[in-house]
């Protein structure tokens, strides 16, 4: 299955894809898919794979490894952000966007400590997409991450193993919720965004497979990753 | 006021709604659940529920009970809160339409997945004994009476979901529900900060800061930093860097049945 990160944030057309640099990420989800690149993470056979692929591993290391994987990500996005704070960010907008990214330092570095010598190596993230010096790239790209993250985390629950995993994996998926609801809050202040487009009619959020969320995920990412030893 | 009239006013509008939820969702959950925990003996008062939290391992639908019990809490709530005129400011009104909608969502779906075996919706009293005596006047109390029940309700599935590791399917819906519940609590505390001009009252919880404070502490405290033993306090580019705030901030932690409950109770006035 095929999804562009648009489309896990958000599959109903909502009004955040009109204020998001939508261009961008669009354009971004076409040259992968014509390249192959798109499907990186859906991808079982050898022809894709080369010797600089970045192998998730199997079982509890392997979404361990995802997990770092997707937290390395959001790190780098939000170190870049506030290295770079788009013109007229707010105090409020900067305590928001510091606190983000520190939770991500955490949650990454976390990541690290508990696969040590099994952790995949540090990934090479492609923001070429976004336009750190504006309010609406920036707070778009940061909604489709988080919405990301969290159908990444609600979709691999079920894939681990260890019980002890498991509730690490529950304390960290809600931050990135409580993340997702105040940068969606940002973007359009008291509306219904915080949490609205990635819930289905049954008040249940979005949970995916690894596939759909590193296909949707690759074009932020120099390195080729993949989850094809991934448990499903 | 007459609690049940939401349930008329939704079959109302959407006749089909229940069956089609009971067809879909509790076939799903039934091909899960195995037919001995289905038999199992059917929970139908609170009481027994909160015994059952003493019990070593709950069976699954002793836990969709406890959900479904703080579901209808969530729900019966806002319900009344978003019916009262004055209660809630105009700019939050649409805030708080969205969470009552998701908390009726959740209750229907618990309620398809458990068929017979659902408990029905207790009575309850919101001023919790009088403590809250305003809260129907009170938009102060409301909402912090709100940020406690989203709160609970994300510790709460949080703290079930290692029982829920033997039924795959049935965790990923408890960790469905359990993303949309942070995301309200989200909104939710950032509202009250923004009320009572406290950048310390944020989104996501800083050590336990919170009321009332059984809601934040507990057998694993919100304050806690160490997880799967790990102190992330002294995480290389943590320590030194990163301030224990934040690293209480980026992990949310578990309550037990037990400790729901001991939250929970005094909002329940009569089990039906």
């Amino acid at each position: 299955m095929k999804k562009t990160l648009t489309q896990i944030s958000d599959s109903s057309d909502s009004l955040m894809l009109s204020k998001v640099n939508r261009r961008y990420f669009l354009r971004s989800a076409g040259v992968a898919a014509t390249t192959g690149a798109f499907l990186l993470g859906a991808c079982t056979e050898q022809d894709l794979m080369s010797d600089d692929t970045v192998d998730l591993g199997s079982g509890d290391i392997g979404i361990l490894n995802y997990a770092y994987a997707l937290e390395q990500l959001e790190a780098a996005f939000y170190t870049q952000v506030m290295m770079t704070p788009y013109l007229n960010m707010t105090d409020m907008e900067k305590w928001i966007l510091t606190d983000i990214r520190d939770h991500e330092i955490v949650h990454r570095e976390f990541f690290k400590k508990a696969l040590g010598d099994k952790a995949i190596k540090g990934l090479m993230p492609n923001f070429s997409q976004i336009d750190f010096q504006s309010r609406t790239s920036v707070l778009g790209a940061a909604k489709l991450f988080e919405d990301t993250g969290v159908a990444a985390y609600n979709g691999a629950g079920k894939l681990i193993k260890d019980v002890n995993y498991l509730l690490v994996a529950g304390k960290i998926v809600s931050v990135e919720a409580r993340h997702a609801s105040a940068i969606a809050d940002l973007i359009n202040p008291n509306a219904l965004e915080f949490a609205n487009g990635q819930i289905n009619e049954m008040g249940l959020e979005h949970a995916y497979s690894p596939s759909v969320i590193l296909g949707g995920v690759a074009p932020f990412i120099m390195d080729k990753v993949s989850g094809k030893n991934l448990p499903m | 006021m007459d609690i049940f009239k939401i349930f008329d006013s939704i079959q109302q509008v959407d006749g089909d709604a229940a069956g089609r939820l009971a067809h879909t969702t509790r076939r799903m959950f039934m091909n899960r659940v195995s037919s001995k925990v289905a038999a199992a003996a059917v929970p139908t008062v609170f009481a027994s529920i909160v015994n059952k939290a003493y019990a070593a391992t709950p069976s699954v639908t002793d836990i969709l009970n406890f959900a479904l019990t703080l579901e209808y809490l969530e729900e019966t709530f806002y319900f009344q809160a978003n019916k009262i005129p004055g209660l809630i400011p105009g700019e939050y009104s649409l805030v708080f339409q969205q969470i009552e909608k998701h908390e009726t969502q959740h209750v229907y779906f618990l309620q398809s997945a458990l068929g017979a075996a659902a408990i029905k919706r207790p009575t309850f009293d919101f001023t919790y004994g009088g403590a809250f005596a305003d809260i129907w006047h009170n938009f102060k109390t409301f909402i912090a009476v709100s940020a406690a029940l989203e709160d609970t309700g994300v510790r709460a599935y949080k703290g079930q979901a290692g029982n829920l590791i033997g039924a795959p399917q049935i965790l990923e819906y408890a960790l469905q529900v359990h993303s949309v519940e942070a995301r309200h609590a989200s909104l939710v505390r950032r509202i009250i900060g923004h009320m009572n001009n406290d950048p310390m009252m944020k989104g996501w919880i800083t050590q336990a800061k919170g009321f009332p404070e059984a809601v934040y502490w507990g057998a694993t405290p919100e304050s806690n930093v160490v997880h799967a033993t790990i102190d992330a306090t002294k995480l290389p580019e943590v320590m030194g860097k990163i301030s224990q705030d934040a690293v209480t901030e980026a992990f949310d932690e578990p309550l037990t049945m037990e400790e729901v409950l001991k939250i929970a109770g005094p909002f329940i006035a009569k089990s039906m």
